[in-house]
C-alpha cells in the first residue's frame, strides 16, 4: 500500500460524491440516492482494504514510524517576517490502533444510516449532500495527526449536522440544533485556544530550520517544547494544567459527559432518526477519540493525576445516565440517556490508564457504535409506522411485528451487557481494568449499579411495547421489509460476531494500547 | 477411550443444544415438526452424557481432564507480564454428576412438554429457548473457569426470562420474567465483584489457579477479610440464582411459566446452579464466609417452608418447597457437609422436576386450574400420577428407602455436628424444623388434592390420566428416587457408590481462616505443593474431630429427622384427611400467623415500597433536575446571553449610535445656526466685528 493515498480516499470520496450529487437536477431524487449510497458503499470497502492491509504489531501513538497509511504534505507555508518565523502547516493523515476501529465504524454506521434515509423525501439534493460532507468530517477527525487539520474537520462536522437536524428535524427542531451548534462550538472554542499555545510551545526542525508546528506527535516529545512557550512544561506557569481542562472540557461536551450533556436528549429528540444514527454511533465518539489521541499523551503527566476525577465523571455518567433513562416516558429520549449512561463506560474504562482498561474502553466506543445505532434504529422503524415515541402508547407488539421483535432484543440484550454480544466484553474489560487500581475501585464498585439499572430500563421498556395487552389501534403495523433488514443485519451479525469472537476488534487496537499506557507512564 | 476424545465428546455435548437452538429458532416457521431433532438431540446429549461418565469413572477416575484455550490475548503487558483471558471446559466427579442430571432430566422435560405444550401457537419456539437454556446450563457446568461461568450463569438468566415470560401476552408473565431477570442480576453484581477480586490478586480465572494460588498464601490484597470478602460477593450471585433469602422473591412469580419450564428451570437445573457453583468454589470459602452462608441457607429452609403452609396453589407450595429445599443444599455448604450438598442437589433434582412435572399433569386435565381448593378426589381419575406424587412426596420428606433420606439425613446430620463443633445450634435447629414442616406442607398438597371428594365436580369430570409423553417421564423419575440407585443400605449413604462417586472438596484456605474443626492435622501439608496437586479427592483435610461427631450423632440425628417427619404427615392427616380437628377455626385462632405466611412474610411490598418505588422515585426526581437544574443553567446563560446581547443592542441603537446620530444633528444644527450669520449684509458683520472686539478686549485685558 506504499505511496498509495488510501486515507485521503477514504476521507475525500464523500466530497467528490457531494459534487457530482450537486451537480444532478434535483428532481432526479433516486440518482441521488444511488450515488450517495455507491460513496458509502466504497467507503466501506476501503475500511475493508485499509483493515486487512493493517499491521497489527505497529504501535503508533507518539511515533510517527509505526503509524500506517501516512500521508503528509506541506500544506500551508506562509513566510512571516515576526518572531513567529515561517507558519508552515502540514496536511499529515496517518493511523494505528485507536483510530482503525473508529474507521470500520464509520465507514460502517455511515453506510447503515445511509440506507436508513432512503425515505428522506424533503429536499433531497441538499440532504445528501450535507450527509457526504458530514461524513468526511468525521472520517477526517479520525485519521488527522496534525493538531490545524484535526480542527478543521472537527469544526467541519459542526455545519452539516447543523443544518441537517435543522432542517429535517422535528418540531423544536430549530431550538436542538441551535443548541447543539452552540454548545459544541463553545467546546471548540476551548480547543482552539489550546491549540495555539501548545502551538506556540512546540518546535519542529523542518527544512534545518526550527519552526512552531501543529504536529500532534511532535506535541508529545519533550524534547519539542520551547524554553518560554506559554503551554510548555519547561515554563513554570501553571497554563498547563488550565490548558488540559480546558481541553477537556471541549471534548467532554461532545461525548457528552455530565453536566454537559443535555444537548444529546434534544438533538437526538429533533433530529431524523439517520442522523440520530450517526450522532449516537460516531460523533460521540470524537470526544473520547481526542482525549485519547491528543488529550492523554500530550500532557501524560496531568492524565495521571487526574485519572480519579475522571473516573468520578464516568461513574456519574454510568449511575446518572441510567438513573434518568429509567424515568423517560419517549422512547428516543430514553435511548438518548442510555448513551449517556453507556458513554460513561468508556470515561471509566480510560480513566483507568490500564490495557485492559483502555482496550475495554476503544471495544465500548465500538461497541456503543454499533449497538446504540441499532436501538436507534429500532426507534425510527416504529415512529415510521405509528408516528409517536411515546412508550406508553404501545403494548403487545410482539405478535403484531415479531420480526421487529426478534432484532430488538438482541439490540436490547446488547446494550444490557448480556454476555455472547459485544457489550459485555467491552464492559467486563472496563470494570476488570478500572477495579485493578486501587484509587477507583470504590468508584468502579459503584458503577457497577450501571449493570442492573441498565437492565431495569431497558427490560421494562421491552415490556411495555412489546408485551401484555395487545393495543388494537396498531393491528395495521406492518413488519420489517427489506430496506430495513439491510440495515439491521449487518449491525446485528457484527454485534454478535465480537461477542463470540472480541479478539477480532480488540487484536487491532492492543498493540496500541499497550504503546500508549507504556508511553503515560514513560 | 483418550482423554482428548472424551472432552471432544463432552464439547459436542456442550454445543448440540446450541446448534438446536439455532435450528429450531430459524426454521421453526418452516417445519412444524422441527422440535422432534431438538428433543433427539437432547437425547443424544444423555446418551453421550453416560458414555463420558460412563469411561471417566473407569479410566480415569481420579483424574481432572482440562480443554482450554485462550479467548482474549492482552500479549505482554509492562508489569504484569503475559496477560490472557482463558476459556475451557473440566471434567471431574461434579461435573460429570451434573452433565448426567442436566441432560436427564432436560431430556425428559422435552418428551414431556410434547403432552403440555400441544397446540400452543409458539411450540417451536418453546423448544428453541429450551435449547438454549440447555447449552447455558451445561455452561455452568462444565466450566473451568470464573469467566464461563458468569457467561453461562447470565444467558441462563435469559433462557429463563425468556421462558418465564414465554406467555408474554399476560402481564403477570411479563412481569415474572422481567423480576425474575433484575433480582437474580442484582445477585450477579455481587459475583461479578467477587470475580473482579479475585482476577485482580491473580490475572486468571481458572479456578484451579486460583485455589492453587490461595493454598500457596497468597491472599487478595494481602489479607484473610478480602478472601472472605471474594468468597461472600461469589455467594451472593448463588443467593440470587438460587433464590435464597433476601433474593427468593423472583422464583414463586416465576411459576409463570409452563410448568414443565419450572420442573427444568425453576426447580431442578438452574436454581441448583447456586449450589453448584458453591460446591466449586467450596475450596476457597473462609469460615467466615461459610458461617454466612450456612445463616443464610438455615433462614430460607425456615422462612419458604413456612410460607408453603399456606399456598393454595399447586405450584406456589411446590416453588416455595424448592426455595426451602435450596436452603437446605446451601446449608449444607456452610457446615461443610460438601457431599451431601452435591447429594441433595441430585436427588432434590429428581423428585422435585418429577413433583413439577407431576402438578403439571394435573393441571393439564384439569384445563390449567392450579388452585388445590378447586381439586381434590383425583386418585381415582390420575392412578399413575398420583402414585409417582406419592413417591416424591416420601422422598422429599425424607423418608427412609427414598433417595431424599439419604441426602437429606446427611444434611441434619452434618448441621447438627456442625453445631456440636461450633456451638452455632440455631442451623440444625431449623433445619430439623423444617424437615417436619415439609412432610406436613407435602402432604397437605397431596391430601387437599388427590384425596377426599372432588370440591369442583365440573372439572373433575373432565379430568382424565395424562397421556403417555407425559407419564413416562413421571415414572422413570419416580423409579430414580428409590434409595437403590445410590446405594445398598437404605439408611446409610456412605455404603453406597454414589456418596463416593461425589467425593469431597478440599479447603485451601489458610489455616487461621478455617473452623478449627476442618483444620489440617499437619499443617506443613498445606504449604507443601505436591500434597495439594496429589492428593485425591478421597482426601478431606477435615479433622478427625468432625467425623467422630458425625458418627456419634449419626443415630439420634437419624431418628430425630425420621421422627419429625412422620409427626408432619401425621398431622396432616389429623387436619386433612381425618379432619380431627377443623382447620379453619384452626386458621382463624392464628390469624395474624397465617395471613403473614400467606402474604408470603410481605417480601414483595417490602420490597416494593423500599427498592421499587425508592429507584424509580430517584429516576424521576433526577429527571427534573436534568431537565429544570442541568439543562436550566445551559438555557439560563442562553437566556443571559440573549439578555446581554439585547442590551447592548438598545445600547448600540440609543447610545453608540445615539451619538453618531446626535453628532450629525448637531452639526446639523450648527450648520443652521451658524448659517444665519451669513446673511450677506455689511451692516451685520459690522456689528459682529465690533462685538467681537468688545468680548476680546474684556475677555484679554
Amino acid at each position: 500500500m506504499d505511496g498509495f493515498p488510501i486515507l485521503s480516499l477514504i476521507t475525500f470520496i464523500p466530497i467528490v460524491g457531494m459534487i457530482i450529487i450537486l451537480l444532478l437536477p434535483s428532481t432526479n431524487k433516486q440518482q441521488i440516492k444511488v450515488t450517495a449510497l455507491i460513496v458509502t458503499l466504497i467507503q466501506v470497502v476501503l475500511a475493508i482494504v485499509l483493515l486487512s492491509n493493517f499491521n497489527y504489531a505497529a504501535g503508533g501513538i507518539y511515533e510517527e514510524s509505526s503509524f500506517q497509511f501516512i500521508d503528509k504534505f506541506r500544506w500551508i507555508e506562509v513566510p512571516t517576517n515576526t518572531w513567529i518565523g515561517t507558519i508552515k502547516i502540514d496536511y499529515f493523515l496517518g493511523i494505528d490502533g485507536i483510530s482503525m476501529p473508529m474507521i470500520i465504524l464509520t465507514a460502517l454506521i455511515s453506510f447503515i444510516a445511509l440506507v436508513s434515509s432512503w425515505k428522506i423525501d424533503k429536499a433531497v439534493k441538499g440532504y445528501f449532500a450535507l450527509f457526504l460532507l458530514l461524513d468526511t468530517a468525521m472520517m477526517g477527525v479520525f485519521v488527522s495527526l496534525d493538531f490545524f487539520l484535526f480542527y478543521v474537520f472537527w469544526e467541519l462536522m459542526l455545519l452539516p449536522m447543523y443544518f441537517l437536524i435543522g432542517i429535517w428535524g422535528g418540531p423544536r427542531k430549530e431550538y436542538a440544533a441551535i443548541k447543539f451548534f452552540l454548545y459544541t462550538l463553545l467546546g471548540s472554542v476551548f480547543m482552539l485556544l489550546v491549540m495555539i499555545g501548545l502551538y506556540f510551545s512546540t518546535t519542529e526542525v523542518i527544512d534545518g530550520s526550527k519552526v512552531f508546528t501543529f504536529n500532534i506527535l511532535a506535541m508529545m516529545d519533550k524534547a519539542n517544547f520551547t524554553v518560554d512557550g506559554i503551554l510548555s512544561p519547561l515554563n513554570p506557569n501553571n497554563l498547563r494544567f488550565v490548558a488540559y481542562i480546558a481541553l477537556f472540557a471541549g471534548f467532554a461536551i461532545k461525548i457528552p459527559m455530565f453536566p454537559f450533556h443535555t444537548w444529546l436528549p434534544d438533538a437526538h429528540v429533533e433530529a431524523p432518526t439517520p442522523i440520530s444514527v450517526i450522532l449516537a454511533g460516531v460523533l460521540l465518539k470524537m470526544g473520547t477519540y481526542g482525549i485519547l489521541r491528543i488529550s492523554f499523551p500530550i500532557f501524560p503527566q496531568i492524565t495521571r493525576e487526574l485519572m480519579w476525577y475522571i473516573a468520578l465523571f464516568g461513574m456519574i455518567n454510568i449511575v446518572y445516565g441510567a438513573l434518568v433513562a429509567l424515568a423517560q416516558k419517549d422512547f428516543k429520549k430514553l435511548i438518548a440517556y442510555s448513551s449517556v449512561s453507556h458513554m460513561g463506560y468508556v470515561l471509566l474504562g480510560m480513566a483507568s490508564l490500564t490495557t485492559t482498561g483502555i482496550n475495554g474502553a476503544i471495544f465500548q466506543m465500538f461497541n456503543h457504535g454499533t449497538i446504540t445505532a441499532m436501538l436507534f434504529l429500532v426507534v425510527g422503524v416504529i415512529y415510521d409506522r405509528a408516528h409517536t415515541r411515546e412508550i406508553s402508547a404501545f403494548g403487545g407488539l410482539a405478535n403484531q411485528m415479531p420480526k421487529y421483535t426478534g432484532i430488538m432484543m438482541v439490540a436490547f440484550f446488547a446494550a444490557i451487557g448480556l454476555p455472547s454480544l459485544s457489550g459485555f466484553v467491552s464492559e467486563a474489560l472496563v470494570f476488570i481494568g478500572a477495579f485493578g487500581v486501587d484509587t477507583l475501585r470504590t468508584l468502579t464498585i459503584i458503577s457497577t449499579l450501571g449493570i442492573i439499572l441498565g437492565a431495569s430500563y431497558m427490560l421494562w421498556t421491552l415490556q411495555r411495547i412489546f408485551f401484555g395487552k395487545f393495543n388494537e389501534k396498531w393491528k395495521d403495523l406492518p413488519d420489517l421489509n427489506a430496506r430495513e433488514y439491510i440495515m439491521f443485519i449487518p449491525l446485528m451479525i457484527v454485534v454478535i460476531f465480537l461477542g463470540i469472537y472480541p479478539s477480532a476488534m480488540l487484536d487491532i487496537m492492543n498493540h496500541s494500547v499497550n504503546t500508549l499506557v507504556t508511553f503515560l507512564f514513560s | 477411550m483418550a482423554e482428548q476424545t472424551l472432552l471432544n465428546i463432552s464439547l459436542i455435548i456442550f454445543l448440540l443444544p446450541l446448534f438446536g437452538f439455532i435450528l429450531v429458532i430459524f426454521f421453526g416457521k418452516r417445519f412444524e415438526k422441527i422440535y422432534r431433532v431438538e428433543i433427539g438431540i437432547l437425547v443424544l446429549t444423555f446418551i453421550l452424557a453416560l458414555i463420558v461418565n460412563y469411561f471417566k469413572l473407569t479410566l480415569y477416575p481420579h483424574k481432572d481432564l482440562v480443554f482450554a484455550f485462550t479467548w482474549l490475548n492482552f500479549s505482554n503487558l509492562p508489569g504484569l507480564g503475559d496477560v490472557h483471558f482463558e476459556l475451557g471446559i473440566k471434567i471431574d466427579s461434579l461435573s460429570g454428576i451434573m452433565l448426567l442430571v442436566v441432560t436427564l432430566i432436560s431430556s425428559l422435560v422435552h418428551i414431556y412438554s410434547v403432552g403440555y405444550m400441544e397446540g400452543d401457537k409458539r411450540f417451536n419456539r418453546y423448544y428453541a429457548y429450551l435449547g438454549l437454556f440447555t447449552f447455558s446450563m451445561l455452561g455452568i457446568v462444565l466450566t473451568h473457569n470464573f469467566l464461563l461461568m458468569y457467561i453461562s450463569w447470565e444467558l441462563v438468566g435469559l433462557a429463563s426470562y425468556l421462558l418465564i415470560g414465554f406467555w408474554y401476552e399476560k402481564d403477570s408473565a411479563a412481569d415474572a420474567g422481567k423480576k425474575a431477570f433484575l433480582t437474580t442480576r442484582l445477585g450477579d453484581i455481587g459475583m461479578f465483584l467477587g470475580i473482579l477480586i479475585l482476577y485482580t490478586q491473580y490475572h486468571t480465572f481458572t479456578f484451579d489457579e486460583i485455589f492453587h494460588q490461595i493454598s500457596l498464601g497468597n491472599l487478595p490484597f494481602g489479607s484473610g477479610a478480602w478472601l472472605t470478602a471474594a468468597g461472600i460477593l461469589l455467594f451472593l450471585g448463588a443467593v440470587g440464582k438460587s433464590a435464597q433469602f433476601p433474593l427468593h422473591v423472583w422464583l414463586p412469580d416465576a411459576m409463570e411459566g409452563p410448568t414443565p419450564v419450572s420442573a427444568l428451570i425453576h426447580s431442578a437445573t438452574m436454581v441448583a446452579a447456586g449450589v453448584y457453583f458453591m460446591a466449586r468454589i467450596f475450596s476457597m470459602l473462609t469460615a467466615d464466609a461459610l458461617l454466612v452462608v450456612g445463616v443464610i441457607g438455615a433462614i430460607t429452609a425456615f422462612i419458604a417452608a413456612t410460607i408453603a403452609l399456606t399456598q393454595n396453589d399447586i405450584k406456589k407450595v411446590l416453588a416455595y418447597s424448592t426455595i426451602s429445599q435450596l436452603g437446605y443444599m446451601i446449608l449444607s455448604i456452610g457446615v461443610g457437609a460438601y457431599t451431601f450438598a452435591v447429594f441433595h442437589m441430585v436427588t432434590h433434582a429428581i423428585f422435585k422436576s418429577g413433583l413439577f412435572l407431576g402438578s403439571g399433569s394435573v393441571i393439564h386435565s384439569m384445563h390449567g386450574e392450579q388452585d388445590m381448593r378447586e381439586m381434590g378426589g383425583l386418585k381415582k381419575k390420575m392412578p399413575i400420577t398420583y402414585w409417582a406424587f406419592i413417591v416424591f412426596t416420601l422422598a422429599i420428606s425424607g423418608i427412609p428407602l427414598m433417595s431424599g433420606f439419604l441426602s437429606k439425613d446427611g444434611i441434619l446430620l452434618g448441621s447438627f455436628a456442625f453445631a456440636t463443633l461450633t456451638g452455632h445450634w440455631l442451623l440444625p435447629f431449623s433445619g430439623f424444623l423444617v424437615a417436619g414442616i415439609t412432610a406436613l406442607y407435602m402432604f397437605r398438597l397431596i391430601l387437599m388434592t388427590f384425596h377426599g371428594s372432588p370440591r369442583n365436580i365440573e372439572k373433575y369430570d373432565h379430568a382424565h390420566e395424562s397421556p403417555k409423553v407425559m407419564t413416562m417421564p413421571l415414572i422413570i423419575l419416580s423409579a430414580l428416587s428409590i434409595f437403590i440407585f445410590y446405594t445398598p443400605n437404605p439408611v446409610s449413604p456412605e455404603a453406597g457408590w454414589f456418596y463416593h462417586w461425589i467425593g469431597t472438596s478440599e479447603t485451601v484456605v489458610p489455616q487461621d481462616l478455617r473452623f478449627d474443626f476442618m483444620k489440617s492435622e499437619s499443617p506443613a501439608e498445606v504449604h507443601n505443593e505436591a500434597a495439594v496437586e496429589h492428593s485425591s479427592e478421597e482426601e478431606v483435610l477435615y479433622s478427625t474431630s468432625y467425623m467422630e461427631a458425625l458418627h456419634e450423632d449419626h443415630i439420634p440425628a437419624l431418628s430425630l429427622s425420621i421422627l419429625l417427619a412422620i409427626l408432619g404427615i401425621l398431622t396432616a392427616y389429623i387436619l386433612y384427611e381425618w379432619k380431627k380437628v377443623d382447620v379453619d377455626k384452626l386458621t382463624e385462632k392464628v390469624k395474624p400467623l397465617y395471613t403473614f405466611s400467606l402474604n408470603k412474610w410481605y417480601f414483595d411490598e417490602l420490597y416494593y415500597a423500599t427498592f421499587v418505588a425508592g429507584t424509580i422515585g430517584l429516576s424521576k426526581a433526577l429527571r427534573w433536575f436534568d431537565v429544570n437544574i442541568v439543562d436550566g443553567i445551559v438555557n439560563g446563560t442562553a437566556t443571559l446571553g440573549l439578555f446581554v446581547s439585547r442590551v447592548a443592542g438598545l445600547f448600540d441603537k440609543y447610545v453608540v449610535d445615539g451619538l453618531v446620530n446626535f453628532s450629525a444633528f448637531f452639526s446639523g444644527f450648527l450648520g443652521l445656526t451658524l448659517r444665519k450669520f451669513q446673511t450677506g449684509k455689511v451692516q451685520t458683520y459690522v456689528a459682529f466685528v465690533v462685538l467681537s472686539l468688545f468680548i476680546l478686549f474684556w475677555v484679554f485685558i
